[in-house]
């Protein structure tokens, strides 16, 4: 599968210095976790990523393959897909017509929207209706539909949770577990710090643009990661 | 009455073949192109050129002004519109109100106050006719645009519901950033869109030479009546263009019958009023339910 790496990205949302100079590797068929407060850069990385956002300086790396200059179009048929932040559903169009619209890039491989409707099959009745009239969940198994569509090698989950009832978030999560363990190199941002650190092989916490604290899952401490999550990191260390 | 209903209703049809691409342009990429009839008159006069110079029949000269139409589309998307988007929502229309005076008058330089006409060049067909029972006569050309138009709106419909591009055309309607992180090219897909939408501009093109004449500054009146047609029909509707074209040429047709001037003031109040209903009337069921 494959293996992406950030080197020294800059990003800029205009005047906000949204991300400075941050560098991370994510090994082929890891699953990672982006966690850090509203505003630490961690949608804007995963843009940045997927195309959606040009860096101001740095370099976005594919199998080792400078991919900076690649418009984000582009970057699905090379096996980038991004479940973005809020699903983005075309809202006009049928689930079906949206699932189909994560084949356009042309990447072949075993997703199909009978797949998709097996994996997600709150989405079976629901096959023919506008995406506007669905509900949450049904939404965001869709947007995961799409994205599965174009058969990425590396899936960028931005905050799949946000807005579900609990049972649809262990819903999605459930369908997504087979998927982790396919292969799939995953990046995800997730709220919820015990699900993260329960479906990730690693963590990353982001502060103000900068990544706080790094490391394997099971070597973490859920209260090193939450002291770095609210920047509390330095005072800790000072303390001790 | 009958009679004056019927040819009112084939009228139609080259109004909603005209308005077809406006529409298709305005729903899928929000640019309202005022080149729109400049360009369909470019259109006549090809085929013009290509039937007086080369001989060549009106019907064959499609097949080189059609797609040098959607080459026009592409790269006036391209290298025009796309460009001036980015500038924010009304430069694109004051640079197809730029293109619109560039056109006309290279048209004018060319081809000088002359009016034409590709009437000469379609044997018979100006001037054949069906009989109807009850002894109406209709133009055999009125009943071939009409089918035209009927046939370029349908086309355009089902390409949009059911193929790959038209789903693409949607999507990138809807929200040209998202449909770049599912993989779709919006620039590529807007300059298609474009072509399709120029490809039905050269097809009004040839009905306008065909039906009537055309001089170089007629692209005007061909945008109006693409405009109000679009318009009543409720802009971007595909079936709606059609309805809108025929509603347009009744008012202009039984206009016509009470005063040889009421053909285009009947066409224009009927636009008029259909424009402030649309603003009003919600505004109106609004207050009324809040009363």
């Amino acid at each position: 599968m494959s293996t992406i790496a950030v080197e020294n990205v800059n990003l800029h949302h205009g005047l906000l210095h949204a991300v400075r100079d941050l560098s991370l590797s994510v090994a082929s068929g890891e699953v990672v976790a982006l966690v850090g407060a509203n505003g630490a850069g961690k949608t804007t990385l995963l843009r940045a990523i997927a195309g959606a956002h040009r860096p101001t300086s740095g370099k976005i790396l594919l199998d080792g393959a400078d991919i900076t200059a690649v418009p984000g179009h582009q970057r699905v048929g090379r096996g980038i897909a991004l479940v973005p932040e809020g699903r983005r559903l075309f809202a006009q169009m049928t689930v079906e017509e949206n699932l189909l619209l994560g084949r356009m890039a042309g990447r072949p491989g075993p997703w199909t929207v009978d797949k998709v409707l097996e994996t997600f099959p709150n989405l079976v009745a629901r096959r023919t209706a506008r995406a506007a009239t669905l509900s949450g969940g049904e939404q965001q198994a869709t947007a995961i539909g799409r994205a599965l569509m174009s058969n990425p090698s590396v899936l960028l989950l931005d905050e799949v949770s946000l807005g579900l009832s609990p049972i649809a978030v262990d819903r999605v999560y459930e369908s997504l577990g087979a998927l982790m363990r396919s292969g799939t190199t995953i990046i995800l941002v997730e709220q919820d710090l015990s699900r993260a650190m329960r479906v990730a092989g690693r963590v990353i916490c982001m502060l103000e643009g900068r990544v706080a604290l790094e490391g394997p899952t099971a070597s973490l401490e859920r209260e090193r990661v939450t002291q770095a999550y609210f920047g509390l990191g330095h005072q800790a260390r000072a303390l001790a | 009455m009958i009679n004056s209903l019927i040819q009112g209703i084939l009228l139609g049809g080259y109004y909603a073949l005209i308005a077809s691409g406006l529409s298709f342009m305005f729903s899928v990429m929000r640019i309202i192109n005022l080149a729109h009839g400049s360009l369909a008159v470019l259109a006549g006069y090809l085929l013009f050129v290509l039937a007086q110079r080369f001989g060549i029949s009106p019907f064959y000269g499609l097949l080189i002004v059609l797609p040098v139409m959607a080459a026009i589309g592409f790269l006036l998307q391209r290298f025009v519109l796309d460009r001036s988007l980015r500038a924010g929502p009304l430069v694109p229309i004051l640079a197809t109100f730029g293109l619109a005076i560039v056109v006309d008058n290279l048209l004018f330089q060319q081809f000088g106050a002359d009016t034409r006409s590709l009437a000469p060049y379609i044997g018979t067909l100006s001037y054949d006719s069906f009989e109807l029972p009850g002894g109406i006569y209709v133009g055999a050309l009125a009943v071939y645009i009409f089918v035209t138009a009927v046939v370029v709106l349908g086309g355009l419909q089902l390409l949009l519901s059911f193929t790959a591009i038209g789903r693409a055309i949607r999507a990138t309607a809807e929200d040209p950033e998202t449909a770049g992180l599912v993989g779709i090219d919006s620039r590529l897909v807007n300059a298609v869109a474009a072509a399709i939408a120029l490809v039905t501009v050269g097809l009004a093109g040839a009905a306008l030479g065909m039906r009537a004449t055309f001089d170089a500054y007629a692209g005007g009146t061909q945008l109006l009546f693409a405009f109000e047609a679009a318009v009543i029909g409720g802009a971007g509707s595909v079936w709606g263009t059609l309805i809108g074209g025929i509603v347009l040429a009744l008012a202009q047709s039984f206009g016509a019958q009470i005063s040889p001037l009421g053909f285009l003031i009947a066409g224009h109040a009927v636009f008029l009023i259909v424009l402030f209903a649309r603003i009003f009337l919600p505004r109106l069921i609004l207050m009324r339910r809040r009363a």
